[in-house]
């Protein structure tokens, strides 16, 4: 059934690949986020509520977004990796899971920011900051438990093992936090929970999303190359190239 | 069926001749919950309030120190590579090793409830709803922490590496577990957080044996 | 195919294996062009290995050289990072469960626990080999552990543990043993004794492989010997 993606589960295959595609996606997604920052930053109005501050959202709620989307990427790679046994996947899970981490502690950092002047703190058990918390240390395990192993690959396997896991029970852990936070706060943290937002701030911040989502691909791709030479540093390939250089 | 009987047999066994095993950590669940008056202060409101979370915290502590070791044996000595090589029945031996953990901590943590109740001055609602909550959430504790020595049974770190990888995980039991208790301190119904709670754990009973069952597997490969 | 089974009665002393419905000679096990690395040391390449009906297959070589890794992945335990493996004309990962069923695996770790009694370890096992209850009593004298038999296997001796460890060979009916090392520990009488029980397995259409830095005191009709070099 799979037999025309196969050629894709080749290391070398997969090495030049990201090899091509690493500059376009760096180069693109640098622009994007130039792009996005720039024009969510100067030249949208600020918000009639929240003034200047609002506009950390085009760091935050990317970072938030792709939080998320590198957490289910992850546990993909990690289902390949594990149910049909693709090395390629299980490099792909320890190329992603510290991307994933960075944006999440982007994600709380700049929530916290933006909290400060919202709320008057640095810190709230806000619903959504503290399912953010929890991802963090979610990545965190899967990244402390790759390394955990003498042997490479175990750690590679059990990492990905720990993501599928952690993919089924994050609806869980999401709902939960969220009903315990209309539990114990009630309603009044959550008056910015669904703003509508003026198409005008929209569209730097659409850009800004997808600018993350490149430069997340681009540095999986780049870490994954690492990855490939790392592990198959006794292939012919590999020597071959080497020594052509 | 019989190769399960015998293998349940087999970690009763080796539970009565290792005890430190299961009373250190019963001993360490009362230890630490009489530490929390110390800490904050014996004044009875207070503690309880404070109760659900403390009876919580403490009880899936202690559950994730018993399964720590819960494999680490039978890795060592070669048993489990051995039953993963010739396909045997590793689903009988996890099943028998998960029943015996809950045998061995979570159900003496529901024997306990009334010492816990005393210490935190708990009354009887919110005795009778931490007696339930503990019925049902112990044996996913147990099926939580013995998922994570699974995972963890051939590396190289293990008690700290295990808690960071399970406790994440432990967060809707908790939730739940606590708000059961809370609400039936302030005699409010709490079905609805038991039903959650025993949905979570009929969820985790079908999944999480499959789960160890890949994770001894690739520890070995 | 897996092999037929005659139901042998639990009361009976010790079970022997019974035959197995294959011809002698016919292949069972065959890797082609297996290699193994390990913590980035390359420990063999194109590594071919067969295994027939009726055969042993010693695998030798210094400490450190991938024998046990090659029991591994033999064992289907450990991937090899290159090669195929193929099980009576088939790919061993499309009949992987029959294969594991003709198997019995003893690695370098001796598979008892050492709180548990002989008797207990040895019941333990034939559990997990869904082998019927016998008397273990006699087992246990046939192997020199009489009046041991209820003493936790941690104050046995190294000897007396690979003992009650290999005691599984005695009563496990299947046709591939993988033993790595087998004769650490044991004294001569013990390896005579061993060694003529793989003789007799062979001769019942069984196959053996084994790592050993012995020399096999006992010739067996059917010796191959395959040196791993060490690679630096």
């Amino acid at each position: 059934m799979f037999k025309w993606l196969h050629p894709f589960a080749k290391p070398e295959t997969v090495y030049h690949l990201c090899g091509r595609f690493y500059p376009w996606l760096i180069s693109a997604g640098i622009l994007l986020l130039l792009l996005g920052n720039i024009w969510g930053l100067a030249f949208t109005p600020p918000d009639y509520q929240q003034g200047d501050s609002y506009r950390i959202i085009h760091i935050h709620v990317p970072s938030a977004i792709m939080s998320m989307g590198t957490y289910s990427a992850m546990a993909i790679a990690a289902f390949i990796a594990l149910v049909w046994q693709v090395k390629v996947a299980q490099w792909s899970v320890l190329a992603i899971a510290p991307v994933g981490a960075i944006y999440t502690a982007i994600a709380l950092i700049t929530g916290m920011a933006w909290g400060k002047p919202m709320w008057g703190t640095w810190w709230v058990w806000d619903a959504r900051l503290t399912s953010e918390l929890i991802l963090l240390f979610l990545y965190l395990g899967v990244i402390a438990l790759s390394g955990a192993f003498t042997d490479r690959q175990t750690g590679a396997k059990a990492a990905s093992l720990l993501a599928i896991v952690g993919v089924i029970n994050l609806p869980v852990i999401h709902f939960s936090v969220e009903w315990w936070n209309t539990l114990h706060q009630g309603a009044s943290i959550t008056k910015f929970a669904k703003p509508s937002i003026d198409p005008s701030m929209l569209w730097p911040l659409l850009i800004s999303i997808l600018a993350f989502k490149v430069i997340m691909l681009a540095l999986v791709c780049l870490r994954l190359r690492t990855a490939i030479l790392l592990n198959e540093q006794h292939r012919p390939w590999v020597k071959a190239m080497a020594k052509g250089q | 069926m019989v190769v399960l009987v015998s293998f349940i047999q087999r970690e009763l066994r080796l539970l009565a001749r290792q005890k430190a095993d299961w009373l250190n950590p019963l001993l360490f669940f009362v230890i630490v919950l009489s530490l929390f008056p110390l800490g904050v202060g014996p004044e009875a409101n207070l503690l309880r309030i404070m109760a659900p979370g403390i009876v919580w915290i403490a009880a899936l502590l202690s559950v994730l120190l018993a399964a720590e070791r819960l494999f680490k044996d039978d890795y060592r000595n070669g048993v489990i590579e051995q039953l993963v090589a010739a396909r045997q029945p590793l689903l009988s031996f996890v099943l028998a090793k998960l029943l015996t953990n809950w045998l061995s901590t979570g159900l003496p943590l529901v024997l306990l409830s009334p010492v816990v109740a005393l210490l935190l001055n708990i009354e009887t609602a919110g005795f009778v709803a931490m007696l339930l909550t503990l019925l049902l959430g112990t044996p996913l504790l147990s099926l939580l922490s013995v998922m994570g020595a699974a995972l963890t049974v051939s590396a190289d770190k293990g008690g700290i590496l295990l808690a960071l990888l399970i406790l994440p995980l432990y967060i809707p039991l908790l939730i739940f577990a606590s708000a059961a208790m809370e609400a039936a301190a302030m005699n409010m119904p709490y079905h609805g957080q038991l039903a959650i709670m025993l949905a979570m754990l009929l969820f985790a009973m079908a999944l999480i044996p499959m789960a160890v069952i890949s994770a001894l597997k690739l520890n070995v490969s | 195919m897996r092999p037929i089974f005659i139901i042998v009665d639990s009361q009976s002393v010790v079970i022997t294996p019974q035959p197995f419905p294959v011809n002698p000679g016919q292949l069972i096990l065959q890797g082609t062009a297996l290699s193994c690395i390990r913590q980035d040391r390359v420990l063999f390449e194109q590594l071919n290995v067969s295994v027939q009906a009726g055969e042993l297959v010693q695998i030798a070589g210094k400490n450190g050289a991938g024998k046990s890794s090659l029991l591994r992945i033999l064992a289907g335990l450990a991937q090899p990072d290159d090669g195929q493996l193929g099980y009576q004309q088939h790919s061993l990962s499309d009949v992987a469960a029959e294969y594991a069923a003709n198997l019995c695996y003893i690695g370098h770790q001796s598979g008892i626990h050492e709180q548990l009694t002989a008797l207990e370890n040895i019941s333990f096992w034939r559990a997990a080999s869904e082998v019927d209850q016998a008397d273990d009593f006699a087992l246990l004298a046939k192997l020199g552990l009489a009046g041991l038999e209820d003493i936790p296997c941690r104050m046995l001796s190294a000897g007396q543990q690979r003992r009650v460890s290999l005691a599984r060979l005695w009563f496990t009916r299947r046709q591939l043993w993988i033993l790595d090392e087998p004769f650490t520990a044991l004294d001569q009488s013990a390896i005579n004794m061993l060694q003529q029980h793989f003789v007799e397995h062979l001769q019942q259409g069984g196959a053996i492989v084994i790592t050993t830095h012995q020399a096999l005191s006992v010739s067996f009709p059917h010796q191959t010997t395959l040196e791993l070099a060490y690679r630096w």
